[in-house]
């Protein structure tokens, strides 16, 4: 089986002081770390797990700068045959759509059975490309997939629904699946293994290999715009508990005493 | 005439809490644009849902057929294209969730609607809407705009907007014939399966102690169990800890775990993504224990306690353990 996995490079966040850029488009990127889109390291596993399997390649695709070759890389380390960059000047502003456009015409080019996309990315969070994606290059596809089993010429794949319900559902291939997190478990990617395929060539293509017109692309081919970022509101917000460790103890103490009923 | 279509959500003969949301939104903006409020309703034998809907709206587009008993985003978007094509409302509202996560975005390239997805907030403006939504898990809030004239499409984020009590609508159903035929469907739903239960049930705790990604390792969990046991709680935890495997999922907290309502929830390295916050906002008493000061789970939480969850955790233990002997 031939499968194409789309990927994002992202800025990690969690836990970091992150302010707004002098634009007031875009958060401060500086000394922030990078990492492949958490959803779509699930993507890239599932796919290498279903090669591992029953044969066939993987290849990653990426839109982005020439940093995202380090999350391909990655990828290629992890089991990927083949990655392929789309970068292009005239991609910039793209929005959820005109993103889909490009993976799409991308994807037109290579034989595949299957593709898997992230459910969504960790910066953004459309949760809309890999759907867009399917619909443009005309196949069906499955959401929230949190379990796959392959079968002859189709797919059984379980949803994931809300409260902890699941939906079975059967796909014919090609199709396109949108991978939800905890579907497999990653596996860890070493410095070696990010050596060993330090010189494997990633093939670069812009919107005319592509044969995309500048207007189908970036922010003249988006249907929306992001005009300005700012922080969320602060509500009521939390009474802060501040002191000493043993301080903080005791007033936590108090309140499951009062509260909760602690005996 | 301008017409804001809602697309109900229902499932296993409930109607669910993000249609009545979008209802609200909808109708504030209906009447703010001298329009009217439609509902459209896909189902098998759901006549029972049309008049629970109907005072909700001006009309209720009901579209009832065998092929629609279970929901199937390729047979959605045949009934809906019909529906949409013919009604042009201005704006379709469908819910930011599984079900329309899975068909807003083709519907939306089917129809060559602008689809902005994941919205937090919308807004009339001039000929068009402004819409807000949160990025960077939640961390920072963005102001997006259309660049192109209606109508439009836009996935409202689930429990991100209040139902409102109202006077009711003129509410008219008005059934619409299904254009659903037998033909191909390349996807098909085979069952439902739910999770398997967990050995203990969260949802009756009275003090749950939930741990999320900031725990980092699975061998650091019984740490936090220890401080569970201490206070007479149960542990449960954050999506981040099911997906690797550390808990079963029987403990997870959130939109797609158990919904809980403890007398005090201690969130212990939880940021707070918006799936968890839906899952505990209900709780009494919330305190959280995180080391980055604007992670989003300090805006729900009661108490707030800034500190590496390593250093705190175990001080606090040693505290209620100390004090439940005096």
């Amino acid at each position: 089986m031939n499968i194409v996995v789309c990927i994002k490079r992202v800025p990690d966040t969690t836990d970091a002081d992150i302010s707004i850029d002098k634009s007031g488009k875009d958060i401060d990127k500086a000394g922030l770390a990078f990492d492949l889109n958490e959803w779509d390291s699930y993507a890239i596993e599932e796919a290498i797990l279903l090669k591992e399997k029953s044969g066939g390649t993987v290849t990653v695709l990426s839109m982005g700068g020439e940093d995202s070759n380090e999350s391909l890389r990655k990828c290629l380390a992890m089991g990927a045959d083949d990655a392929i960059r789309l970068t292009d000047p005239a991609f910039a502003g793209s929005d959820g759509l005109a993103t889909s456009r490009v993976l799409a015409e991308a994807i037109r080019k290579i034989p595949f059975d299957l593709i898997l996309t992230g459910t969504q990315a960790e910066d953004d969070g459309y949760g809309q490309v890999g759907v867009t994606v399917a619909e443009i290059l005309n196949i069906p596809h499955v959401s929230l997939v949190n379990r796959i089993e392959v079968q002859e010429k189709k797919i059984k794949a379980n949803r994931e629904l809300e409260g902890g319900l699941e939906e079975v559902v059967e796909v014919d291939l090609p199709a396109l699946l949108t991978i939800q997190t905890g579907i497999n478990e990653p596996r860890y990617v070493s410095i070696m293994g990010i050596r060993k395929v330090a010189k494997k060539e990633i093939r670069a293509h812009g919107a005319s290999d592509l044969n995309l017109k500048p207007e189908e692309v970036g922010l003249s081919g988006s249907d929306t715009r992001l005009e300005k970022i700012f922080p969320p509101p602060v509500g009521e917000g939390a009474t802060m508990l501040e002191g000493k460790p043993e301080e903080v103890a005791q007033r936590v103490f108090d309140i499951l005493k009062d509260k909760g009923g602690l005996a | 005439m301008k017409e804001i279509m809602v697309i109900a959500e229902h499932r296993r003969g409930e109607i669910r809490d993000v249609t009545w949301e979008m209802l609200s939104k909808g109708r504030q903006l209906a009447e703010g644009l001298g329009g009217e409020l439609g509902i459209a309703l896909l189902g098998k034998g759901v006549k029972n849902l049309a008049e629970v809907l109907k005072p909700a709206a001006h009309r209720v587009f009901l579209i009832e057929d065998d092929r629609l008993e279970f929901y199937n985003s390729e047979i959605y978007e045949r009934a809906l294209i019909q529906l949409i094509t013919e009604r042009k409302p201005l704006l379709t509202f469908i819910g930011h969730t599984a079900q329309g996560m899975d068909f807003a975005p083709s519907l939306a390239v089917r129809l060559k609607l602008p689809l902005a997805t994941d919205c937090i907030g919308i807004e009339a403006k001039d000929e068009t809407f402004s819409l807000t939504r949160q990025i960077y898990g939640g961390k920072i809030n963005a102001e997006v705009s259309f660049l192109k004239k209606g109508p439009y499409m836009v996935t409202l984020r689930s429990g991100a907007f209040p139902v409102m009590e109202e006077e009711p609508l003129s509410g008219e159903i008005v059934s619409v014939p299904s254009p659903l035929t037998d033909e191909g469907l390349a996807r098909r739903f085979i069952e439902f399966v739910e999770a398997a239960a967990g050995e203990v049930d969260i949802t009756q705790a009275d003090i749950l102690v939930s741990v999320g990604r900031g725990i980092k390792d699975a061998e650091n969990i019984p740490m936090v169990k220890g401080l569970a046991d201490s206070v007479g709680g149960v542990l449960s935890c954050s999506r981040p800890v099911v997906d690797k495997k550390w808990l079963p999922k029987g403990c997870q907290v959130g939109t797609s775990g158990k919904t809980v309502k403890p007398k005090v929830y201690i969130a212990i390295g939880i940021s707070g993504a918006f799936q968890h916050i839906a899952g505990m906002k209900g709780s009494g008493t919330i305190i959280a224990i995180n080391k980055d000061p604007k992670a989003p789970i300090f805006g729900v939480a009661h108490y707030g306690i800034v500190a590496d969850l390593f250093k705190i955790v175990p001080v606090i233990k040693d505290k209620i353990k100390e004090l439940k002997k005096s």
